[in-house]
């Protein structure tokens, strides 16, 4: 069974490397769908095949890096992504990791610094939660009023309007994004950027799982486009974090390679299912991501605060997050192969019809 | 044994993975062993204990090329199932 088993170059481990190719599928095709790099999901996923955890969030950092080029060149085709508004925000999401980073060293001398950081992750998590299905419930309330009055809802209508109120403040330079559909002050997606970057760089995550909402309820972007410039954010941050962890001796090249063989056939499979998912499709399943989340750090909370039941704790918080992993997958897997199916029966049909 | 029990119970998606999972190493390397290495990986490793920082851009041009190439190769692919991947309707928001 030695074939099964590749050693690291660097750290000189032995690793599984079907292992490494399964998470990266699974992460590819979540990555993909919901236009984040996962790294809440691969940094335990690697720690369990063995990988210490500096070497963990390291190798996720570069594999997240190369997912997330592979998403991005998908979902460019499809038109979800929209460079200039990618651009623009890359300048205030570099200016926000930084603070935050700043902030943490300025927290790390008064001390209990990781209890602060899981407590603000998980008040955060819960409110994007709280959002998520908030915005989903309003928007179902107003389909029931539309179609009560014998009308049909605007396809473009969404629950949570805030961006409309933020599109009004048009403080100089305002700017066209084509590709969103938006008209705003430069400002806003500077302004969204560096308070998500300040956020991703306090409690040392990639930053996804908060721009994307970011993108749709401030910046106001359809929920194809947030996830699209949003993927492609990551991949800009992903190589600023490989590059980083690189030089500190702590990215395994040859597991983020193992890992990428399977996050690109995962990360098409997941861009290409947004074509077959409804917008609020994606949101309420990004919802539920989020709340998985949620769960797995209050459990590591408990953890750290009930030393006796810490192994448990622990070992339910991987549980959580790796059934997360395979549900998520399995979902996203079964929205392409059905969408693929009614696609080319669809094609089908028309090439019969037209002979 | 603890720690083996934690592994395979953690398994639901990974289970294999999880089976077969090895020992952890120290958090930092200095110096990588490449004695123990040939070819690719034997360079690779003298790479790293050269200089870090040469390690670096190539690990950072590397994965974005590779990512290029197996998204094209796998993008190839699902082309010739016949599914568009070129366009998609912007039903909703």
């Amino acid at each position: 069974m030695d074939w099964l088993f590749v050693t690291m170059p660097i750290a000189g481990i032995q690793i599984f490397w079907p292992g490494l190719l399964i998470l990266g599928f699974g992460v590819g095709m979540i990555g993909g769908f919901f236009g984040m790099g996962g790294g809440w999901m691969v940094t335990p996923g690697l720690n369990i095949l063995g990988f210490p955890m500096a070497f963990a969030i390291g190798t996720d950092m570069a594999q997240m890096s190369g997912l997330s080029v592979t998403s991005t060149m998908r979902h460019g085709k499809f038109g979800n992504v929209d460079y200039k508004l990618g651009l623009i925000m890359v300048i205030g999401t570099v200016a926000g990791i930084e603070a935050g980073a700043q902030m943490i060293m300025w927290l790390e001398r008064i001390g209990k610094i990781d209890l602060y950081v899981r407590l603000g992750y998980l008040v955060l998590l819960a409110l994007i939660a709280t959002l998520v299905f908030t915005d989903v419930a309003k928007r179902r309330k107003k389909e029931i009023e539309a179609r009560a009055s014998g009308k049909n809802l605007d396809a473009l209508a969404t629950g949570i309007e805030w961006h409309k109120t933020l599109h009004k403040i048009k403080l100089p330079p305002v700017v066209h994004f084509k590709r969103a559909g938006i008209r705003c002050s430069a400002w806003l997606p500077i302004m969204v950027s560096f308070l998500t970057g300040w956020l991703a760089g306090v409690l040392g995550i990639g930053g996804g799982l908060i721009r994307m909402p970011a993108l749709i309820y401030l910046v106001g972007c359809p929920t194809h486009i947030a996830v699209g410039t949003d993927l492609f954010e990551v991949a800009i941050s992903g190589l600023y974090g490989a590059a980083s962890y690189s030089y500190k001796g702590r990215t395994e090249l040859l597991a983020a390679i193992i890992m990428m063989v399977g996050a690109a056939i995962g990360a098409q499979i997941g861009s290409v299912a947004t074509k077959y998912a409804k917008g609020y499709g994606i949101r309420i399943f990004f919802g539920i991501a989020v709340i998985g989340c949620a769960v797995s750090i209050v459990f590591k909370l408990a953890a750290s605060l009930l030393p006796s039941a810490r192994s448990a704790l622990d070992l339910g918080a991987t549980i959580l997050i790796l059934g997360l992993v395979f549900s998520l997958s399995f979902y996203i897997l079964l929205k392409f192969l059905s969408g693929v199916k009614a696609e080319l029966g669809a094609k089908k049909a028309r090439v019969v019809g037209a002979a | 044994m603890h720690k083996s029990l934690m592994r395979v119970a953690a398994l639901a998606p990974l289970a294999s993975a999880v089976l077969f999972a090895q020992e952890k190493a120290e958090s930092i390397v200095i110096v990588a062993d490449s004695r123990r290495f040939t070819g690719w990986r034997a360079w690779w490793t003298n790479l790293y204990n050269d200089s870090h920082l040469l390690f670096a851009v190539m690990t950072i041009v590397a994965l974005p090329a590779l990512a290029v190439v197996l998204g094209r190769i796998t993008g190839a692919i699902m082309e010739r199932t016949g599914i568009n991947l070129k366009s998609r309707e912007l039903a909703e928001h």
